[in-house]
């Protein structure tokens, strides 16, 4: 019977167009063995939620290097509650300082969070043990 | 003494450290170069003295016995009076030229009051949304006096417009300015990603800025063709050097195509390139830059002036060496990757801060930084003597294998039809995300060590004090532009928006109208809105 992969979709949002650890991280994951749907730049957080729910994935990995996260993240996991979509994981990384993650972590903003040399397979381990593949 | 295959067969016999001992661009390595298996270099046709042809020495007869490099450190945050504060003190500092760094809506046309600038006002650099900001940004800093340099792009002609508009309001007319636009679309598309137009339009405004600075701003350095974001983006080295020339060339077949005569824009042509941690790499690649642009622009492209065959290069050290891991180490690294740029002949330099892996620059951490460039010039000794590792058995090979390599990508991207070919076919973009990827799986692998990140690791918490941006000042920032267009001639403005609407649909220069529209107090954003709505807007088809 074939194995149900793990769908993800990788998103830039806002105006920053810093998407080199996007990129290698969609290609860590794919070469992983999951369905990567990489968005593109310049994402609003309506586009990638949207996108989120058309793909059907199991998790959003937001990548922000412009120093917007404290609105960003908070504003994506508000949509997800209102699009009764709130079973999809939300992590990311970039540019947060450690009391900024602190931050979205406690209060549910984010479910993990992965700053700069943090290897990619951290991210996949992570993934792997908090998802469990949906149909 | 032995011969070189003799020595050979001795170090085979003794045992090697663990490698692989390659270059941070993954290039290998010989234990040794010498007489028997360098590079043989004809002096005068492939290194020539220092302000001759074809310059691989240098571009100037003196170099830094005459004058040492600009010290220019890239600056920007908040609003224009914050910024303008930063200024001042690194100019007290001993900074000898500005560089401005601009916010992400700025960067990308959005005035702060924008939908889509919510929560990036200020954050990566000043917002400027129209002349009165770009006074203040300036304030009691004679334009007459500093040259400055804007990293700004896809919105340049408009950047530059206000620049020239706030130096005419101080009584300095455009003829006496100096300083650089970065102005390089190519590279967006290819790896910094700030683009608005497609290419078409972006370099008809790239070359009425060529125009426009020939017969008004002719100190002004329209462009500065950038490899510094491509390498930031994940390439080699060797991919840094062959692609920004390639788009190097673009620009100068774009203005000849426009009707320029080369030698009319060439010499105001300037590049921008990354300073990594392979120090003889970078060296090597700086060298290659010149005489590869040498030989093209005199041979392929027929220029007659000298000024039209110099590259003349800002440097950066590489952002994307640093870590967050034990950030002082930051320092060493800046400290090495600066000293190469020097010794590789850079004209204008900037150091980054230890913190910039985790924001932007402490006051603290900003002056160490410019230090770092002051005790290299005052200390060290390397720039005592011009050019000092020419005829160096290594440096000369390797700088013959990077011209090498350039030309063969040269070849490749002829076939996909030239630069806006291979953009639009993705040949550059994944050749940077496999040398990304490729350099990642080397660290995860151990192949590469990076130090701090999986090697010599420590527990410790982060102890360096961080910039923070209130924000607060994107409210304050957004009143001030809702303001400025109420109490501003909106007929005027409409009139002036009007004229640029006019000459973008047709094929006037396009500047003096910009130019027009900010001194009646248009926005950025409401100028770039013009324009795309005749240029359109680009779209990328991502790989990765």
């Amino acid at each position: 019977m074939a194995e149900t992969r793990i769908r993800v979709l990788v998103a830039k949002p806002g105006l920053d167009g810093h998407d080199r650890g996007a990129k290698v991280i969609a290609r860590a994951l794919r070469d992983a063995g999951m369905e990567v749907i990489y968005s593109g730049l310049h994402q609003t957080p309506e586009q990638i939620v949207e996108t989120a729910i058309q793909e059907d994935v199991d998790v959003i990995g937001l990548s922000i290097l412009s120093g917007a996260h404290l609105t960003i993240f908070p504003r994506v996991k508000q949509l997800l509650l209102e699009n009764n979509a709130d079973d999809i994981k939300l992590i990311g990384g970039g540019t947060m300082p450690d009391e900024d993650i602190q931050f979205l972590l406690e209060h549910k903003q984010a479910d993990a969070l992965f700053t700069p040399g943090t290897p990619s397979s951290s991210i996949i381990a992570w993934i792997r043990q908090n998802i469990s593949a949906s149909n | 003494m032995s011969s070189f295959a003799e020595w050979q067969e001795r170090y085979k016999t003794q045992k090697e450290r663990k490698g692989p001992f390659m270059t941070v661009s993954s290039m290998p390595i010989e234990p040794l170069y010498g007489p028997e298996n360098c590079y043989r270099f004809d002096y005068e046709r492939d290194l020539g003295n220092p302000g001759e042809y074809p310059f691989t020495r240098g571009i100037r007869t003196n170099m830094y016995r005459g004058r040492l490099w600009t010290m220019r450190q890239f600056a920007g945050f908040a609003t224009a009076k914050e910024s303008n504060e930063r200024y001042k003190f690194l100019l007290s500092q001993g900074q000898t030229g500005l560089s401005v760094a601009f916010d992400m809506p700025t960067i990308m046309g959005y005035d702060s009051d924008h939908p889509r600038a919510f929560g990036e006002v200020g954050r990566v650099g000043v917002a400027i949304d129209s002349l009165q900001d770009m006074e203040t940004l300036f304030a009691d800093i004679p334009l007459d006096k500093v040259s400055t340099s804007m990293t700004t792009n896809a919105p340049a002609a408009i950047l530059w417009s206000l620049y020239i508009a706030a130096a005419e309001k101080q009584g300095v007319p455009s003829y006496k300015l100096t300083g650089t636009i970065q102005n390089d679309i190519l590279k967006e598309y290819i790896a910094q990603k700030s683009w608005i137009f497609p290419p078409e339009p972006s370099l008809r405004l790239i070359t009425d800025i060529f125009a426009f600075a020939k017969d008004h701003v002719p100190k002004w350095n329209t462009i500065s063709i950038s490899g510094y974001h491509i390498r930031e983006a994940g390439s080699t080295a060797l991919q840094e050097l062959a692609f920004t020339l390639a788009d190097g060339f673009a620009y100068v077949e774009a203005g000849i195509k426009a009707g320029l005569a080369v030698d009319d824009f060439a010499p105001r042509l300037s590049f921008f390139f990354n300073s990594h941690m392979d120090f003889f790499e970078e060296i090597a690649k700086y060298r290659a830059a010149r005489r590869i642009w040498a030989r093209h622009m005199k041979e392929k492209y027929g220029a007659k002036k000298e000024e039209s065959l110099l590259l003349r290069f800002h440097t950066q050290t590489a952002g994307c060496s640093l870590t967050a891991q034990q950030p002082e180490n930051n320092i060493v690294r800046t400290a090495f990757e600066a000293l190469a740029a020097v010794l590789g002949g850079t004209q204008s330099l900037h150091t980054n801060s230890m913190d910039e892996v985790l924001a932007l620059p402490t006051e603290k951490a900003v002056q160490i930084a410019l230090r770092t460039q002051q005790i290299i010039a005052c200390e060290s000794g390397v720039a005592n003597t011009v050019d000092p590792l020419a005829g160096s058995y290594f440096v000369e090979t390797l700088t013959q294998q990077m011209e090498d390599g350039a030309e063969e990508y040269f070849r490749k991207i002829e076939e996909h039809g030239g630069v806006l070919g291979a953009i639009a076919q993705n040949f550059f973009q994944q050749e940077i995300a496999d040398a990304a990827y490729r350099y990642q799986k080397e660290i995860e692998m151990k192949e590469r060590i990076v130090v701090g990140v999986n090697e010599y690791i420590t527990d410790e918490e982060l102890a360096i004090p961080l910039l923070k941006i209130d924000p607060r000042i994107e409210m304050e920032q957004v009143a001030r532009v809702k303001k400025l267009r109420e109490t501003r001639d909106n007929i005027r403005v409409r009139h002036t928006l009007d004229e640029v609407r006019r000459a973008a649909e047709g094929t006037d220069n396009l500047i003096p109208k910009i130019i027009e529209a900010v001194k009646a107090y248009a926005t950025e954003g409401e100028i770039v809105a013009v324009l795309k709505e005749v240029f359109g807007e680009y779209r990328e088809k991502a790989v990765f």
